[in-house]
């Protein structure tokens, strides 16, 4: 394990279970058999600033089954054995193509996906139990739970009567599209539901995934520092929504709510900013609106069912 | 950090195309790896050295090239290096600007025998 950044590869469990074929690296891919090549080879000259003629031959691959794509093209100039493969490629490519099939899977059924991030501790499980519980019977609703260990926040959330499903990340500091797939099979969501994805707690990591979510909600409470927009720029450069949770807190501190809100939109501007207090019940009313809103949207997407 | 998963897809694709290319081994990987990015290159490298072990790719030379911010500012379109996201546009102070440059996170090319 990376004793750098404490991420794992290949711990992954959902409820418990391991993810098969999941960042496993050093065994055997699919790869070079059993594939659909519609390629075609042509070659083409450079003359260099120097003069020399350099004579690259291109070759494109496309595996039409399974969700590789690959367009190699081969430099014949670098001389004796080796050789130059330009690649192109997304690092990311592969969470991004599973995050467009979610996506596209929940726009088709209508499926209002909010991906909710925050640090540990700004109280994410508990707003989302208190959510679950006001608005139990409005719309059917579903969570996944991403932590590195336990199902102690899938067990808190089923208490609401809510359906939720537990991936634990091992090591691994975020969840990826591929994890929600698999997730999101298990639990078999319904068309119309609402489903909250928690991430694992973290400002970092999960920004850098697409999950194929509809939103991102990022949830910061009032006992954190108001520079945190600054100093993890990533997470709410993509934010679609900002909670800023536990404010019956704000007498007790000397949280500068203003500063806050004006250092998010400095990497995100026009960036809604909703305040709650999941334990007091302040400003839910506006985040259960901002959710019926964002459902209605989703829904208006749906694929009508064939009669 | 989420540097191990990345690593992870560089030598997925790293090891898929020198296959697709018949290759014995790999001897370079050149990333690009955008100032903008979520990405820490010291540790990018070094998960790299981790999880490439048992590859085609172990062993091979990391080459990390860097891509500078930039951003187009939504008040007086004009666009502008960018050192933090935070930044205001430099021409105007207005923070309605897009980033269009430095959030690149792609394998380039490798070098492969």
């Amino acid at each position: 394990m990376c004793g750098v950044c404490g991420c794992g590869a290949g711990e992954t469990r959902i409820d418990g279970k391991p993810l098969d074929g999941h960042h496993h690296h050093d065994h055997d891919h699919h790869h070079g058999h059993d594939h659909h090549h519609h390629g075609h080879d042509h070659t083409h000259e450079h003359v260099m600033p120097d003069g020399t003629v350099v004579r690259h031959s291109h070759h494109d691959h496309h595996h039409h089954d399974h969700h590789h794509d690959h367009h190699a093209h081969h430099h014949d100039h670098t001389g004796g054995s080796a050789r130059l493969v330009a690649v192109e490629q997304d690092i990311l490519a592969k969470n991004d193509r599973f995050a467009t099939v979610n996506r596209r899977l929940f726009e088709a059924t209508g499926v209002l996906v909010l991906n909710l991030m925050s640090s540990p501790g700004s109280g994410k499980t508990t707003l989302l139990a208190r959510t679950l519980t006001d608005l139990k019977g409005r719309f059917p609703a579903a969570v996944i739970e991403g932590d590195q260990q336990t199902s102690l926040d899938a067990e808190r959330i089923r208490a609401t009567g809510a359906p939720a499903i537990q991936v634990n990340t091992g090591k691994g500091c975020h969840l990826d599209a591929q994890m929600v797939t698999q997730a999101v099979a298990e639990l078999h969501v319904r068309p119309g539901t609402v489903l909250f994805v928690e991430n694992v707690g973290n400002l970092v990591c999960p920004a850098g995934f697409d999950l194929g979510e509809t939103a991102r909600v990022v949830v910061i409470s009032v006992t954190e520092g108001e520079d945190k927009p600054l100093k993890y720029p990533n997470m709410f450069a993509g934010a679609d929504l900002l909670l800023v949770n536990k404010v019956d807190l704000l007498p007790h501190l000397s949280f500068d709510l203003d500063a806050l809100v004006a250092n998010a939109r400095k990497v995100r501007p026009h960036l809604e900013v909703i305040e709650v207090s999941a334990t007091s019940g302040l400003g839910l009313a506006r985040w259960y609106e901002w959710v019926e809103a964002a459902r209605a949207r989703q829904a208006a997407h749906a694929l009508q069912p064939t009669p | 950090m989420h540097e191990m998963a990345l690593a992870q897809g560089v030598v997925d694709i790293a090891v898929e195309q020198a296959r697709a290319n018949n290759a014995a081994g790999i001897r370079l990987v050149r990333l690009e790896i955008g100032a903008l990015s979520h990405v820490e290159p010291r540790a990018l490298s070094f998960c790299f050295d981790a999880v490439s072990r048992g590859t085609l790719a172990e062993g091979a030379v990391l080459e990390i090239d860097r891509p500078q911010g930039s951003a187009t500012c939504l008040m007086c379109v004009k666009t502008f290096p960018l050192a933090n996201r935070y930044d205001p546009c430099p021409h105007c102070g207005s923070h309605q600007v897009v980033v269009v440059g430095g959030e690149e996170m792609r394998v380039k090319e490798l070098e492969v025998v």
